[in-house]
């Protein structure tokens, strides 16, 4: 029954559907722009928060206070804060403050911190006799990074990516107070704002598909990855 | 080949300082396998790491191959390190590579062209043999597979001194002696420097030339194993030897003994063979000469570096006197004799 609606409300509203089409668009390069360039800053953030701790490869104190300081408080402002809050730096990097691409921005910015805590967490997992080992053998900082920390930690990285992507979707659902568009603001705006049921039930199971999806492939890549 | 000279290490536990290693002084001659034994805690793992700066000593000299390591910078002491080989008690192999990946690492990290690799890791491979398992993960291998690759690993960028810490530890006997000949196979042929620290007696009874007994970070004795093991000068090596011999009575026993001897008792007694004992053969002699009876109730001899040492309990079946003489006799022989006590 609840197909047999949906199916027939699909046919009735072409307008509204072009419209979910075009969200989930909106959601997915939202998530996985963010994604990306958050992974691309985020990854050396946590690596440099590991090596810069007490015994760590490149024990630097101060810096790792600073980094660490920085980062939990990129930690604790509320996302939907943190939104308006660095408008000007959005506007500043895209030319606008509304849209998809300024979405991205605060997104990205968000997603960094919370990125870096993960793969910290996961280098820290890898075995220091690893790290020794390797040290015996002569290998440089930068080797013991490239070399064992990274691949031996890969698999907790890609879980890492997938907590972040997963985080990413429901972040990106309050992206429509900036006009981001995306799934959340279609749920918003038409299934909230204008009493449709409908509407508001297939962005989330839509929402839930994509979340499914993204975990899925995360566990199985790091199934593939993983040796341990 | 190794030369620790005068090397101190201090750990600080908040105010507090923990003198790990003191004042030890160390020569390993090339092409020698040489055992630092001691109980857990001692410092011996502090010492192993110190050879090649895994921890940094707090003051002396740490000399391999005729360069002072202490002095070198952090860029020269890389490449000083891929000619000190190491092996470590749970293996330490990247469990995101595979065993011919893991093989390779020494020499990705010193630029090595694919094809050398390719060559090098093969005949590395064949020679801990295990060539059949290129491409399987640590995680499917047993231990003491994990530790052969952990040695071809080792060996790959042909180390003039391999250091071996509790590399035999983790594993069971059997393949601790298997992995022991596999070093003393890779001492004779390649005509390594083997420095290896271990608690387990048997290890460097089996493999070593030369030891040295550690106990609270220091040096107590060192020489070669024979004149060690059967001539211990200090009370430590002494304790630490019989420790791993000491032969316990068994119970029923202890509940049946007297310290005096009462009609129809015999004594208990225990004997210690040293180097210096008079190499005959002494309990046959003695049953033969006082018309006594020995039953041998446990036994712990050894043979090492070509001295005959080790304990036994026994008890003495004869009359009084027959068994006063038969001590006497041993004594005599340079056996030490302890009576234990009385046994109905």
């Amino acid at each position: 029954m609840l197909l047999d609606s949906i199916s027939s409300w699909w046919e009735t509203n072409e307008r509204l559907t072009y419209l979910l089409v075009e969200a989930l668009g909106q959601t997915l390069t939202m998530v996985f722009a963010s994604g990306l360039i958050g992974f691309a800053l985020g990854i050396p953030l946590g690596v440099a928060l590991h090596l810069s701790k007490e015994g760590g490869q490149l024990e630097n104190r101060t810096l790792n206070k600073v980094l660490g300081t920085v980062v939990n408080i990129g930690r604790s402002i509320p996302f939907i804060i943190l939104l308006v809050a660095i408008i000007p730096f959005t506007r500043f990097i895209v030319g606008s403050s509304i849209g998809t691409a300024a979405a991205i921005v605060p997104l990205t910015v968000g997603a960094i911190p919370f990125i870096a805590r993960l793969v910290e967490g996961a280098l820290l997992e890898v075995p220091s006799g690893l790290v020794e080992a390797a040290q015996a053998m002569g290998a440089t900082p930068q080797q013991i990074v490239t070399k064992v920390l990274l691949p031996e930690a890969l698999p907790g990285i890609i879980n890492a990516i997938t907590i972040t992507l997963v985080t990413l979707v429901s972040y990106s659902a309050m992206a429509g107070t900036v006009g981001g568009g995306g799934l959340g603001d279609v749920g918003i705006r038409y299934g909230y704002q204008r009493f449709n049921g409908t509407v508001m039930m297939i962005t989330v199971v839509m929402l839930v598909i994509l979340v499914q999806l993204i975990q899925s492939v995360g566990d199985h890549l790091v199934k593939r990855v993983d040796h341990r | 080949m190794i030369e620790i000279n005068r090397v101190n290490k201090v750990f600080y536990q908040g105010e507090r300082a923990i003198n790990a290693l003191s004042d030890i002084n160390l020569t390993i001659e090339q092409g020698t396998i040489f055992g630092v034994i001691g109980s857990s805690g001692a410092g011996k793992s502090t010492l192993i790491r110190c050879v090649n700066l895994l921890e940094r000593p707090t003051n002396g000299h740490i000399i391999v191959d005729g360069v002072d390591l202490t002095q070198l910078s952090n860029k020269e002491l890389s490449l000083a390190r891929r000619k000190i080989g190491m092996i470590f008690q749970h293996f330490n192999l990247l469990s995101s590579r595979t065993v011919f990946e893991n093989v390779a690492l020494p020499l990705e990290l010193a630029g090595v062209s694919n094809n050398a690799i390719q060559e090098k890791v093969d005949g590395l491979l064949k020679l801990v043999g295990l060539a059949d398992k290129n491409d399987t993960y640590p995680c499917n291998l047993s231990g003491g597979q994990k530790q052969r690759v952990a040695i071809a690993r080792a060996l790959a960028s042909d180390p003039k001194v391999l250091l071996c810490d509790e590399a035999t530890s983790a594993l069971d006997p059997a393949t601790t002696q298997s992995i022991l000949e596999l070093l003393r196979e890779i001492n004779r042929e390649l005509n390594l420097t083997i420095l290896l620290i271990t608690h387990e007696m048997d290890v460097v009874k089996s493999i070593c030339s030369q030891v040295a007994i550690i106990g609270d970070g220091e040096l107590v004795e060192k020489g070669p194993v024979g004149d060690i093991f059967a001539h211990p000068k200090t009370e430590l090596a002494r304790e630490f030897i019989r420790s791993t011999l000491d032969l316990s009575i068994p119970a029923d026993y202890q509940a049946r003994m007297t310290p005096e001897r009462v009609a129809g008792s015999y004594p208990l007694i225990r004997l210690e063979f040293t180097g210096a004992s008079v190499n005959a053969p002494l309990i046959s002699q003695v049953a033969r000469e006082f018309n006594i009876d020995i039953s041998i109730l446990s036994s712990d001899m050894d043979y090492a570096g070509g001295v005959k040492f080790g304990l036994m309990l026994a008890e003495l079946f004869g009359t009084e006197q027959a068994a006063e003489q038969a001590i006497a006799f041993l004594r005599d022989h340079k056996v030490n004799v302890e009576v234990l006590g009385y046994v109905a």
